[in-house]
């Protein structure tokens, strides 16, 4: 038994020395480390030297702004993970908290995320007066409002579906709090946590764009980044400086696929909870390097020994006794009346802020423009159901090609697409158009890929005996579409048209309001009066419009989307 | 049964439970009771199994004793203090293996160590001896998805003894597995048991297999159903290793058959009828095919109308439970009638039997609405309301009143489907709505 290999905890020297893979990992990650540490640095200069060192349209500018742009996703990032596990976890252990916890992060949820930034951007610069940080800091908090929430949510539903075996066995073997987060509960999540966090990436690439370069009132705040960069690109009616802001998003979002997400799709399929094998393991050859290599590994050792330490940490918590009925429903009454008085303060603290300045007619001409805005939503989403789910399925029936469109369509929903308004606006200019028509689509270019890309993967994974038995009974034409595919990718198509549907909604405050130098394209719609409104620091129209755009974005989730949902779940379920 | 002299504890008793019982709330308000005064005391050195039909409330009474579940009422007793939580010394091994998938087959192990806050080197090393005596060697990293479900479940009994309990759980640790492989686990866990390689000192097996419980236990509890209670104790003494085909193996099998055999719903002997169903009675999860097939086979040459239960069971590959559950469905609709652990054909069954599609259906129906109340009631209500519709909301609570939700939703399920094979009403899963519409018509 001593030479067992299982026993070599503390293991030999050999197995410490750099290899071959070492060789090029090493260089990969130090060097990013680096990068990262000069990018933070220059976060903590003085705001004077951001406003005076003026932007340069120079594209061998652009990898450093990049740089910063990435480092700000980054942080968002982290964040947001740091949120999910607290927040979800207490909303799922605490049936208290989560009676609260969980609506108002629906409520977070349907809040357009540049809706917060106009007060979020005052809030943090107070926090660090003169310090380039605060900006900053508001801007990495529009990347964490665009990723946090589904994160969270996602988070939630995984600990809330624990299955009851695992959490037996937890129990019955004495897990620690401590041990089963991290040895149940966690891993459990994984991998919804790690598709949603991919899923709120593209929103949040869009947001930092637009978050680098804002106006609230007097206050303007420009922060180095490929967004800003664009702002004056647009700014100075340069279309060549544009170009060059494309080219480098496109390497920015194809490194940060490969080194970051690939890694982590792949190393989460090991949490997958089906005791099945799958046919295609999702591979990341960044993850292959990193797993091969030797002293990379040894860093990481004291990492893993501290962590597994911690899980054997057994603190003298006395169990709580189990409360009598009479008492938990007498705190259970004073939990929902303290809830519903903060509650009904906070309304009436927003009714006093906004009806001091406002007027009926002003709520009515609110109300109109976000009808407007809805029906512009309505309208492209079935537009691009129209145009892409018969081409999903063509792509996704046949493999070789899904294989190939799949990872472009992935892209594209990941390109930030107000990187491109520009070239629509002069467009829009150079032939006269309507405006109210043709910035329309600009709203839906960057997340209407979610409807291809699901309506592939949906086809793909349609059931080849389905496929078989339909063309031997002669099933073609319409009544193909109608009994067979359609349902088929159903549940598909509602994922990928609830997430294009809840971007386009977000992306209404920077599509209806277009601007390329001196000219501005002014749509009629909510999106337009909110951005509008920030530029002029008008804070209770800012309110007005975000609340009515909330309520729209609200009451059209539970109108339209909950109930196909649930449809789909109940009845076209192919699993 | 034997009665419990010293609720306490006495020379040798580890672990004992006194008048333990378990209630759910009903939504209605008021209590269903799963489990009713039972008492249990668990000896050094026995095997002792739980013998039950599902819903007997057995693995609850599990549950409870691995203070996973607080009873109702009752006390369990442990090392000389009440179980309020797992205690120590006690470890559990899952008909569903319930092994972290994410974990390899030395970390699943493992956990069980860490969470004891035992040092990382005896862990290990006490973990791969485990891995050893429960004969994983060489599957240390793998993991459980690429494990059969023969080699989860040695991996689920290695998490279990490694932690070195005093009393072994088993939760139907077999049910999930082909019987071949259930057959050399429970012979390899025997083995090691005789030859005493295992730390525990006494095991509890759940279980509603009558073979195995007489194959590995000293003591068989038989439990009978609504509420839980037990109805029987049973010592075998037969010697180690046991043979199956051995003839007082097989008297103990048949014996208990026929014991479980008549706490299905009693037959009033006079008249040959079964004894009048209520309202609210559970219906066994049956297909009408399954009726279909066990009623063709009986009528067949070979058995004539009249067959031992043991011999169909083990002719039809089907646990005693399932077995049971058609049988019993059978003589609801007076088509057969259980005694003495025989079935016999009735009259209409025979009928039945010889009949073609649609005149089974029609007698399918007419026994339907005799013998099922609840079937009759829901066509009593359909005819009635002008427009022939209603909706299962209609009747759900009353069911719920003196049937658990997942009983009653079972029951639910059983006359949708006995009334759409009887054409009796039909049903729209979407709207959760029963009708009179009848598609063909």
């Amino acid at each position: 038994m001593t030479d067992h290999p299982y026993l070599a905890v503390g293991g030999t020297v050999r197995a410490f020395l750099p290899n071959r893979w070492d060789l090029v990992a090493a260089p990969l990650i130090l060097g990013g480390l680096a990068l990262a540490f000069i990018g933070v640095r220059q976060m903590q200069a003085p705001l004077e030297v951001v406003q005076q060192a003026t932007l340069s349209l120079d594209p061998l500018n652009l990898p450093e702004y990049a740089l910063r742009t990435t480092l700000r996703m980054l942080a968002g990032l982290v964040a947001s993970l740091v949120f999910t596990f607290t927040y979800a976890t207490l909303a799922a252990k605490s049936r208290r908290a989560g009676l609260v916890l969980i609506p108002i992060l629906d409520i977070l949820q349907s809040v357009p995320i540049l809706g917060y930034i106009s007060f979020t951007v005052v809030f943090f610069m107070s926090l660090f007066p003169g310090k380039v940080l605060g900006a900053e800091l508001a801007c990495v908090f529009a990347i964490f409002t665009s990723q946090a929430w589904n994160m969270a949510f996602s988070f939630y539903q995984s600990l809330v579906t624990v299955p009851r075996d695992l959490e037996e066995a937890a129990q019955a073997f004495h897990f620690s709090a401590w041990q089963r987060f991290w040895r149940l509960d966690a891993p459990f999540a994984m991998p919804g946590l790690v598709w949603n966090m991919m899923m709120s990436m593209s929103g949040a690439w869009f947001f930092v764009v637009a978050s680098e370069a804002i106006t609230v009132g007097d206050k303007t705040i420009t922060l180095p980044g490929i967004g800003s960069y664009v702002a004056m690109a647009i700014d100075q009616k340069n279309l060549g400086a544009v170009g060059w802001a494309i080219l480098a998003m496109t390497v920015v979002i194809v490194i940060y696929d490969q080194c970051m997400f690939r890694p982590l799709v792949a190393w989460s399929d090991k949490f997958r909870s089906e005791q099945t094998a799958a046919q295609s393991v999702p591979e990341s050859w960044m993850l292959d390097l990193v797993q091969k290599t030797r002293f990379l590994r040894l860093l990481t050792i004291p990492f893993g020994n501290a962590f597994r330490f911690s899980l054997r940490i057994r603190l003298p918590v006395k169990k709580v006794p189990i409360e009598g009925a009479i008492s938990s429903r007498v705190i259970d009454v004073a939990w929902y009346a303290i809830v519903a008085a903060v509650a009904a303060y906070c309304v009436w603290q927003v009714v006093e802020f906004v009806s001091a300045e406002l007027t009926w007619s002003d709520l009515w001409e609110v109300f109109l423009l976000s009808a407007a805005t809805m029906l512009r939503v309505a309208i492209l989403i079935a537009l691009a159901s129209l145009i892409w789910v018969p081409l999903g399925v063509w792509i996704g029936l046949r493999p070789r090609w899904a294989e190939r469109i799949q990872p472009l369509a992935q892209f594209l929903a990941a390109f930030p697409a107000n990187l491109l308004f520009p070239v629509a606006v002069v467009l829009i200019v150079r032939f006269d158009l309507n405006v109210d028509v043709w910035v329309s689509p600009l709203m839906i270019l960057g997340t209407q890929w979610y409807i291809l890309f699901n309506v592939i993967a949906g086809a793909s994974a349609f059931p080849t005996d389905l496929r078989e038995a339909a063309s031997t009974f002669r099933i073609r034409g319409w009544q193909w579409w109608r009994t067979v595919i359609l349902p088929g990718i159903f549940p598909y198509y509602i994922t990928g048209a609830i997430t294009a549907s809840g971007g386009a909604w977000n992306a209404s405050i920077v599509s209806e309001y277009v601007k390329w130098g001196d000219t501005t394209l002014t749509a009629h719609g909510v999106g337009a009066y909110i951005a509008k409104t920030t530029e002029a620091g008008d804070y209770p129209r800012i309110v007005l419009g975000i609340v009515m755009l909330s309520l729209f974005v609200t009451l059209f989730n539970r109108a339209v989307w909950r109930p196909l949902y649930r449809l789909s779940e109940r009845k076209l379920r192919l699993d | 049964m034997n009665a419990i002299e010293n609720p306490g504890f006495g020379a040798g008793s580890l672990l004992s439970c006194a008048g333990v019982r378990h209630c759910f709330p009903k939504p209605s308000g008021g209590e269903i009771v799963v489990l009713n005064d039972v008492d249990l005391t668990l000896q050094e050195g026995e095997i002792v199994g739980l013998l039950g039909r599902s819903g007997s409330g057995k693995s609850t009474l599990l549950r409870i004793i691995a203070g996973l579940m607080q009873p109702t009422g009752g006390k369990v007793m442990y090392c000389g203090g009440p179980v309020v939580g797992p205690c120590a010394g006690v470890a559990m091994v899952f008909q569903t293996f319930a092994l972290f998938p994410w974990l390899t087959v030395l970390e699943n192990v493992e956990a069980g160590l860490e969470a004891l806050g035992i040092a990382e080197v005896e862990m290990r090393r006490r973990s791969l001896a485990a891995i050893d005596t429960i004969g994983l060697d060489g599957f240390e990293s793998a993991y459980p998805r690429e494990l059969s479900g023969g080699m989860r479940q040695r991996v689920g009994f290695a998490r279990a003894l490694v932690v070195n309990p005093a009393i072994l759980l088993m939760d139907e640790p077999f049910s999930a597995l082909d019987v071949l492989t259930a057959e050399t686990l429970r012979t390899d866990f025997l083995d090691l048991w005789q030859e005493k390689k295992l730390p525990i000192k006494s095991v509890l097996l759940v279980t509603h297999n009558i073979e195995e419980a007489v194959l590995m236990c000293n003591r068989i509890l038989v439990f009978s159903s609504n509420p839980g209670r037990v109805a029987a104790e049973i010592k075998v003494t037969l010697p180690y290793p046991r043979n199956r085909f051995d003839p007082a193996f097989r008297k103990m099998v048949d014996d208990i058959y026929i014991r479980m055999t008549q706490r299905a719903p009693s037959t009033d002997r006079t008249k040959g009828q079964p004894s009048a169903l209520s309202m609210a009675s559970q219906l066994p999860p049956v297909g009408t095919n399954l009726m279909s097939g066990l009623l063709e086979l009986l009528a067949s040459p070979h058995f004539n109308g009249h067959a031992d239960l043991p011999e169909i069971g083990d002719r039809l590959q089907l646990e005693a439970d399932e077995l049971f559950h058609i049988a019993e469905s059978l003589q609801i609709l007076g088509f057969a009638e259980l005694e003495q652990g025989d079935i016999r054909l009735t009259p209409t069954g025979r009928t039945f039997a010889d009949s073609e599609v649609e005149q089974r259906k029609r007698i399918f129906a007419e026994r339907l609405r005799a013998n099922v109340p609840l079937a009759a009631h829901i066509r009593r209500v359909l005819d009635e309301r002008p427009g022939h519709r209603a909706p299962l909301v209609r009747f759900e609570p009353e069911l719920e009143d003196s049937l658990t939700e997942e009983a009653a939703q079972e029951t639910l399920r059983t006359v949708i489907h006995w009334g759409r094979y009887a054409e009796l009403y039909s049903y729209d899963d979407q709207a959760e709505l029963f009708s009179l519409e009848n598609p063909s018509s």
